[in-house]
């Protein structure tokens, strides 16, 4: 590792359907991938990387049922056990009456919920600086990136590996930490 | 690995490339606006500012400006509230019920129609709002806070409360889903600006994209998001206009005591949603030569939305007739029969004219390939949705128990103003979004390229 920061072989990718046979083949050379950055979510990607199934939905589900909660706790607190009337007939506790907005306060609380612990794990925030190894990865190309300190074959191996996995050119990259 | 028939028609024509995509779209956003753009602003500009005239004579000499009376206590206000909420259905529709059936079409249309979905919730919003009277204080007595007389709470039981809560959940997650959405493009805009070096602009559109790098891992988690907020947001859409209906249904008042009234209310909005999409979309399309990214097969499958969506609203309406026949209730009958031939026939028949017959043109391919056809019916529709609500509301009350409390509605010029300033914010908002945002979803219309695009299925 230099002074300066991490050094990393990035190979550029013009076809999602290559770049999705190189990271089989690379990965089963044995090679470490760091990353890699696409202008548009590519299907099937996080199989080949060996990446696990997103747990988000689980959040979404927790938030969820905190808003029915909250929503009930405050519903039955107002209307049945602080200040109790009859409306429309109805007795103290009309559980119906109070589906539309425990509903409601239960897609609001999944979704903001959600989406913030998205923005989190993923650390996206306005402030966020992007990790970029070439400009083009927002545009037209996949970007592979390898750490070279974190495989044992060396930057001109890796370039060759990369360049015969069909990348259009391989580049070395000094990012800082 | 998708694969799809080579006898569909491509969603994107022209033999564009990935790069062409990003190029075509941030090309809008980089270059300063055309003629027609200041135009078009300044216009709407006029509106707004003729119409806020409207707003502060409400504000400073009360709602006695507008032309409501002690019958018809609601008139303009709540047709224009629901005429907007309906509008506002489409983009989340298209955006969450769409992705769930995997029509990819949507990926097109979707970033203008949530666009269009968020400013025309917030232009409704401006009629409640308003009809407060002093909404410096209406604003917190709709929100359940501890007060000093007693804690007097919310009323739970009551629909418009609900619709304080379906209105406000609906506008925050179609907010949000649509930032989601624009994170991947702002960033794709940040760094065509770095490479250019325009630093100001790679500043706003870095902040704007939240450090997003497009990694592997992230795209994986934003497709769950995706998914999971179009799951939320389907049952949401639906439950938003049938909430709106239910400040109706649930009363007591012929015309509007029917239990049809929630399906037929999002079907309502369903309908008038795709119209404005469609109007504002054959617009943008050509001002911003989108030709080859929306295309006539998307506006024939929006066209098709409209025969099915105006077919269950005109299903709807002649429902209703019968059932007021049928009920044996004098009160209803004479609700329909006045709306029907009484003083209001001529609202009553537009509305059928606009949103029964003109939609049917659709069924003739020539006409739903149309573009001018397909745009001068959009407008129409919108007009009979907006008569619908005005015979729904003001024939229902203007007609009550008591024969010697029957009145008209005449609207002021205030209740006019009221309704083009909604206009001014409406346009406003929109050509400031289709300047400095990216106007197409670039990142799904690249993922779809390869496989629906024109090259491919050559």
């Amino acid at each position: 590792m230099s002074d300066k920061g991490v050094k990393f072989v990035i190979g550029i990718y013009d076809d999602e359907d290559i770049l999705l046979d190189a990271i089989s083949s690379v990965r089963g050379k044995g090679v470490n991938i760091h990353e890699v950055y696409s202008p548009f979510p590519v299907h099937g990607i996080e199989d080949r990387l060996g990446y696990k199934r997103s747990r988000l939905s689980i959040a979404a589900f927790c938030f969820g049922f905190l808003g029915t909660c909250l929503a009930l706790t405050m519903m039955i607190g107002m209307m049945t056990i602080d200040w109790p009337m009859i409306i429309g007939g109805k007795d103290f506790l009309p559980l119906p009456v109070f589906i539309p907005v425990t509903f409601e306060m239960t897609v609001l609380l999944a979704a903001f919920g959600m989406v913030g612990t998205f923005l989190v794990v993923s650390d996206l925030k306005p402030w966020g600086k992007p990790k970029t190894f070439d400009l083009r990865s927002t545009d037209d190309k996949h970007v592979m990136a390898i750490e070279i300190e974190k495989n044992s074959m060396s930057e001109t191996q890796l370039k060759k590996l990369l360049e015969s996995n069909g990348a259009s050119e391989t580049n070395t990259k000094l990012m800082e930490e | 690995m998708h694969v799809e028939s080579k006898l569909r028609k491509p969603l994107i024509t022209g033999g564009k490339t990935l790069k062409d995509v990003s190029e075509d779209i941030c090309k809008r956003v980089e270059e300063k606006p055309s003629l027609s753009w200041y135009a078009a602003m300044i216009l709407s500009n006029i509106t707004l500012v003729v119409g806020a005239y409207a707003v502060y004579r409400t504000l400073w000499d009360g709602i006695g400006m507008w032309g409501l009376n002690k019958t018809v206590m609601w008139a303009w206000d709540i047709t224009n509230f629901v005429w907007w909420v309906g509008i506002g259905h489409a983009g989340t529709l298209i955006s969450a019920i769409l992705l769930l059936f995997r029509q990819r079409w949507r990926m097109a249309i979707n970033r203008s129609a949530e666009a269009m979905t968020i400013f025309a919730v917030i232009c409704a919003a401006m009629f409640p709002l308003l009809h407060m009277g002093r909404l410096w204080i209406g604003l917190i007595w709709v929100l359940p806070l501890p007060n000093t007389y007693g804690s007097l709470w919310v009323n739970f039981a009551s629909p418009l409360l609900w619709d304080v809560f379906a209105i406000t959940t609906y506008f925050s997650v179609s907010l949000v889903f649509w930032y989601i959405g624009l994170i991947p493009d702002f960033a794709t805009i940040r760094d065509r600006a770095k490479k250019a070096g325009r630093k100001i602009s790679a500043f706003i559109y870095g902040g704007l994209s939240f450090g997003w790098d497009g990694a592997a891992k992230t795209w994986s988690r934003y497709e769950t998001v995706s998914l999971v907020l179009a799951g939320l947001a389907t049952p949401l859409v639906l439950s938003v206009h049938t909430i709106v209906s239910m400040d109706f249904a649930t009363s007591v008042i012929p015309g509007w005591h029917t239990t049809i009234f929630p399906p037929y209310f999002v079907a309502g909005a369903i309908f008038s949603g795709f119209a404005m999409v469609l109007t504002l979309l054959i617009i943008t399309r050509k001002v911003y030569n989108l030709e080859d990214y929306i295309t006539i097969k998307h506006l024939e499958l929006m066209n098709i939305v409209i025969i099915v969506t105006g077919s269950i609203v005109g299903i709807a309406y002649l429902t209703e007739l019968f059932m007021a026949w049928y009920s044996g209730v004098e009160y209803e009958q004479y609700a329909f029969y006045n709306r029907v031939t009484g003083p209001y026939w001529w609202a009553y028949w537009s509305m059928m004219t606009c949103n029964v017959i003109s939609p049917q043109l659709f069924w003739f391919k020539k006409i739903r390939t149309n573009i001018v056809a397909t745009f001068i019916i959009s407008i129409i529709v919108n007009i009979g949705m907006w008569f619908e609500r005005f015979v729904i509301i003001v024939t229902s009350l203007h007609r009550d128990f008591l024969p010697s409390s029957w009145a008209m509605f005449y609207p002021t010029i205030y209740d006019l103003g009221m309704y083009i300033f909604t206009f001014g914010l409406f346009f406003t908002a929109f050509l400031a979004f289709s300047k400095y945002f990216p106007v197409i979803n670039m990142a799904e219309v690249k993922s779809i390229l390869k496989h629906t695009g024109e090259k491919i299925k050559k």
